[in-house]
């Protein structure tokens, strides 16, 4: 049983920082993509640097979001587990 | 993960109240931000004058800077949404910034905050489609044509709640992220003054934060008052 239960914390704990290092590599490619357009934008235009800077600081925290409900699913499973209590048992000795 | 020192909860701890400031650090300092600015805008009301001195100025300034963009979002209708939307942004930035103060706990780093906050943007928006639209705002949810509606409302009711969650977690994964860095690089090398840039990038984003919790606020209340697609 202790075995068992080490064993799922530590599945849990891989789980948790290969799904925050995919979050980020996605989140990475997509603020990229997002910076790369108002960039160009600008660069056309210089004049319309204050809409097209305020429109993409807006859009890259909506893309950072997604990154963050992926770093609390990854809080949850390292600190915040359902199974508290056993985990908190292991430790205990 | 260590509990940090925290000012107020050791004022709570030495009257005596110290159980219930280590269970609800959030309430304390929320109850600290209210006062705060409670007392900011009393200061502020007390001498409204038609010719203003500098600190009338300065609040103008940012007053009517959030009402002219509120416009620019929601049209000359969503006027009298203003106070709600400004009382957000102007608490959750306070509540951000507050956590950059050493000894200070952020109440928007706790889920609770948040979560208040997202319900009561979302109850309203419903409340502004009911009022505006009567029982015709059922057609918000139905889609374009009658024969998708056992798809399309489904799709609509999630996406209503998913805002809710969406704004909450949003916001305190931003703020708990960010305390939770400042924690471990303060324990791994606080002496080198390591936490310094992390807290630099947490103006920004308690900023930014604010401005997008603002924004989409008043998005989802123009999605509400305007007619359905």
């Amino acid at each position: 049983m202790e075995a068992q239960a080490l064993q799922f914390f530590i599945a849990c704990v891989t789980a948790a920082g290969f799904g925050i290092a995919v979050a980020a590599f996605g989140c990475g490619i997509a603020q990229g993509l997002g910076l790369k357009a108002a960039v160009e934008g600008i660069a056309r235009n210089p004049e319309s640097s204050g809409k097209v800077t305020v429109t993409m600081l807006i859009g890259l925290a909506m893309i950072e979001s997604l990154c963050i409900y992926a770093l609390v699913i990854a809080l949850i499973l390292i600190y915040a587990h359902p199974q508290a209590a056993a985990i908190a048992g292991l430790f205990a000795h | 993960m260590a509990h940090p020192y925290l000012f107020f909860v050791k004022l709570f701890e030495a009257i005596g109240l110290g159980h219930f400031a280590h269970s609800y650090p959030h309430v304390i300092y929320s109850w600290v931000v209210m006062i705060i600015l409670i007392t900011l805008g009393v200061i502020a009301a007390k001498s409204v004058s038609l010719i203003p001195g500098k600190a009338q100025n300065v609040f103008e300034v940012i007053i009517s800077g959030i009402e002219n963009f509120m416009i620019d979002v929601t049209g000359e209708e969503g006027r009298w949404l203003f106070p709600l939307v400004a009382t957000i942004f102007i608490y959750i930035f306070s509540c951000n910034l507050i956590g950059l103060v050493p000894g200070f706990f952020p109440p928007t780093a706790s889920l609770n905050t948040t979560a208040s906050c997202a319900l009561t943007v979302v109850i309203f928006t419903h409340i502004i489609g009911i009022k505006y639209h009567g029982v015709k705002y059922i057609k918000h949810f139905l889609g374009p044509v009658w024969w998708m509606i056992p798809i399309v409302f489904p799709i609509e009711v999630i996406g209503h709640l998913a805002r809710i969650l969406s704004l909450s977690f949003r916001l305190f994964g931003n703020m708990m992220g960010h305390e939770l860095v400042l924690g471990i690089l303060f324990v791994l090398a606080g002496l080198f003054f390591a936490p310094l840039p992390i807290m630099a990038l947490g103006i920004f984003v308690a900023l930014v934060q604010a401005f997008v919790f603002f924004l989409l606020s008043m998005m989802y209340f123009t999605g509400a008052m305007e007619h359905a697609h």
